[in-house]
């Protein structure tokens, strides 16, 4: 009744092809930023903003690096992680050699020097496919993590291997990094940089790149015979999808824990964002910010559940008990659909077109 | 087993390396120790602990072979097996009793996967199989902890692990290895036999080929699947059992199947062969590496140096060394 799209013309090329050609979307979309940039920062508490809301935006803009490479152009990766460490150190080598430098441009160069990274990580997805791949770029992994906990360089020499964010700002003297600020700047600051690359993103798999992409992940034989070449098309999705993760390894390290070591980064953080996709829906932006808060929230809400029912169980079983209802749970949703929860959003919206009256 | 003319080219040119390497580093760097006896000690050192990770890489390949599914939860299967057994054996259960009734615990898990899990799955994306076996990892990860607990347990079988000198005394060996690669080569040559000699190791080489085809002749998919998936679980009971009662039953047990992909991409994922000879050259060529190179690089390098040393050969082979030819049509 509300939600459909007769009566709405479209009088040029322009409008025909906006982003949310649907009025109603439109709407839900800029109420959805009203409340994440003015309600949220109002209503909810430091733990709330800290806690859960850094890591789900975060995460999720990490999900939208990996559904890039693997949801749209079918480069099954392991290698998350590996890449988030990398926008995490180079980040901090910035700051710390330039210390003038504005947080943007150190944000923009560390996502530059992982898309560097990415592509030379890259180059031998031209020969190998599949799941050959994705045990490949776990080489990518535990190389660079291994790098950075050797190497002294990365860390200016700190004895603990662990770095930590010098006290930045973002717009006059609002501190975005570092002890003295305020977990609503560092909300606002990371929201602002989530949407705007979510943005970017969206309309980038629109885009002639994106098309190639998806006909590269559909079928790579056929896509190289309707003219499509092989090497800048999967390089760029690895440079763009490493520069997404990097950025999102750098605000990880800088603005959600403020100090970090390359362990923050292991295997189990990629495994964490490739369970991100696959649960949100692969090749669907919105997928990744339903399955980083669902993958965010999972653990929070089985850690309490045992409180609420008043059961008192010891800590390492509790631990144990989540293994297992998480792993259940991946599995009940994989059964249940496979296609993610962006899926299930899309199912709805077409109920709600028909609604009240289905036929 | 017929070895092709590259794959034939590519050991022997990897073997070449694998003495010159070490060689020239012997050679130009002070900091490293080089000598014909000590050299040949750590190669067969790594030979040894080499078959350890077959016996993980195989039980990727018999699940991979027959049902196309990349299971991530191997390493959970062992460490499952593994804390079974000790759990029955210290409940007062004799050691053979244990292992029985451990094997037809394998054998429930594996039709409990079939039923809930793969039934369910018939026909989905490679990758959303793969994200539900890292769902049963963990599952069984948690599952098997809750039970029997989560502190570090001995499995004693009575072997020895002190090292002894063979060749006249002049490499060190440790007894416990050759032991293993003895049980592991059993354990290859029984499944071998088995795949080519039984009705239904005919029957589990029909399906790996075609599954289409296979039910088609009227082989029953259901039940191939449970086979292959318990065969897979007797294959973790081994593992667990030796890598158990090398490094002692506790959770690092799981993450032995971090060590066997390297060797299974090696190797090929449809091969068994492939995961032995794999399995030995990213052995050895994990120990030359950490003794003689690492020293010039800084050390601990075994976490990444066997993916390394597999994406080089992939370069080469895309599938594997033994895999199937990957053909691919419009």
């Amino acid at each position: 009744m509300f939600y459909r799209e007769a009566g709405e013309f479209k009088a040029s090329y322009k409008a025909d092809q906006a982003i949310l050609p649907i009025r109603q979307d439109r709407w839900f979309i800029w109420a959805i930023l009203a409340v994440a940039f003015l309600v949220i920062p109002a209503v909810s508490s430091d733990y709330w903003l800290g806690t859960i809301m850094l890591p789900f935006l975060i995460l999720a803009l990490a999900a939208i690096g990996l559904n890039v490479l693997t949801g749209y152009a079918g480069q099954l990766s392991l290698g998350t992680g590996g890449f988030m460490a990398t926008g995490a150190f180079a980040a901090y080598k910035l700051a710390t050699m330039f210390p003038g430098m504005h947080i943007l441009l150190v944000l923009l160069f560390s996502g530059t020097i992982t898309a560097g990274v990415g592509i030379l990580f890259g180059i031998p997805s031209l020969r190998i496919k599949g799941f050959y791949l994705a045990v490949a770029t776990l080489a990518s992994q535990f190389f660079l993590i291994w790098m950075f906990n050797k190497f002294g360089w990365f860390t200016n020499y700190s004895s603990s291997g662990v770095i930590s964010a010098p006290p930045m700002t973002a717009i006059g003297d609002v501190l975005v990094t570092g002890a003295h600020a305020t977990v609503t700047a560092k909300y606002l600051f990371a929201l602002s940089i989530v949407t705007l690359l979510a943005l970017i993103t969206k309309n980038l798999v629109r885009s002639n790149i994106g098309r190639e992409w998806m006909a590269v992940r559909d079928m790579d034989i056929a896509a190289e015979i309707i003219g499509i070449k092989m090497l800048p098309t999967k390089l760029k999705a690895f440079a763009y999808s490493s520069f997404l993760c990097g950025i999102a390894g750098a605000l990880w390290a800088f603005v959600h824990t403020g100090s970090v070591e390359p362990l923050a980064f292991d295997v189990n953080r990629s495994f964490q964002i490739l369970f991100m996709i696959i649960i949100g829906g692969l090749g669907s932006i919105m997928g990744a910010f339903l399955g980083s808060a669902f993958i965010v929230l999972l653990p929070i809400f089985l850690s309490n559940a045992p409180h609420w029912f008043g059961l008192d169980i010891p800590v390492d079983l509790i631990s144990h008990i989540e293994a297992m209802v998480f792993g259940a749970l991946i599995i009940f949703f994989l059964i249940v659909e496979p296609h993610g929860l962006a899926r299930l959003w899309q199912i709805t919206k077409e109920k709600l077109r028909l609604w009240p009256f289905p036929y | 087993m017929r070895l092709e003319r590259d794959v034939f080219y590519i050991i022997l040119a990897s073997l070449l390396l694998m003495v010159a390497i070490p060689w020239t580093a012997g050679l130009l760097s002070e900091e490293i120790f080089f000598e014909w006896p000590f050299f040949f000690e750590v190669a067969i050192g790594g030979l040894l602990s080499g078959v350890m990770y077959s016996l993980v890489a195989l039980g990727f390949v018999l699940i991979f072979k027959a049902s196309g599914v990349f299971n991530f939860a191997q390493g959970a299967m062992v460490l499952f097996a593994a804390l079974t057994l000790v759990g029955l054996n210290e409940m007062g259960l004799p050691m053979w009793l244990a292992i029985i009734a451990t094997l037809i615990v394998m054998l429930v898990l594996a039709m409990a996967i079939e039923r809930v899990v793969l039934r369910s799955l018939v026909n989905q994306e490679h990758i959303i199989l793969f994200m539900a076996t890292i769902g049963i990892a963990y599952f069984l990860d948690g599952f098997g902890q809750t039970i029997w607990g989560s502190e570090v347990k001995n499995l004693d079988l009575g072997f020895s692990q002190a090292p002894d000198f063979y060749f006249g005394g002049l490499i060190l060996i440790n007894d416990f290895d050759l032991i293993a690669a003895v049980i592991a080569g059993i354990l290859v040559i029984v499944l071998a036999l088995f795949f080519q000699y039984t009705r239904i190791g005919r029957a589990l080489r029909a399906v790996a080929d075609d599954h289409q085809a296979a039910l088609s002749v009227g082989i029953p998919l259901k039940h191939i699947w449970v086979i292959v998936w318990a065969v897979a679980g007797i294959v973790a009971l081994v593992a667990g059992i030796m890598w158990g009662s090398k490094l002692g039953v506790q959770f690092s047990l799981a993450l032995i199947a971090l060590k066997a992909l390297p060797v299974l991409i090696l190797g090929g994922f449809t091969s068994i062969p492939g995961a032995i000879i794999g399995g030995l050259l990213i052995g050895a060529g994990e120990k030359l590496a950490e003794v003689f190179i690492a020293p010039m690089i800084g050390g601990g390098i075994e976490d990444w140096f066997a993916y390394m040393l597999a994406l080089a050969f992939l370069v080469f082979r895309p599938q594997g060394l033994f895999g199937e030819k990957i053909i691919e049509r419009v």
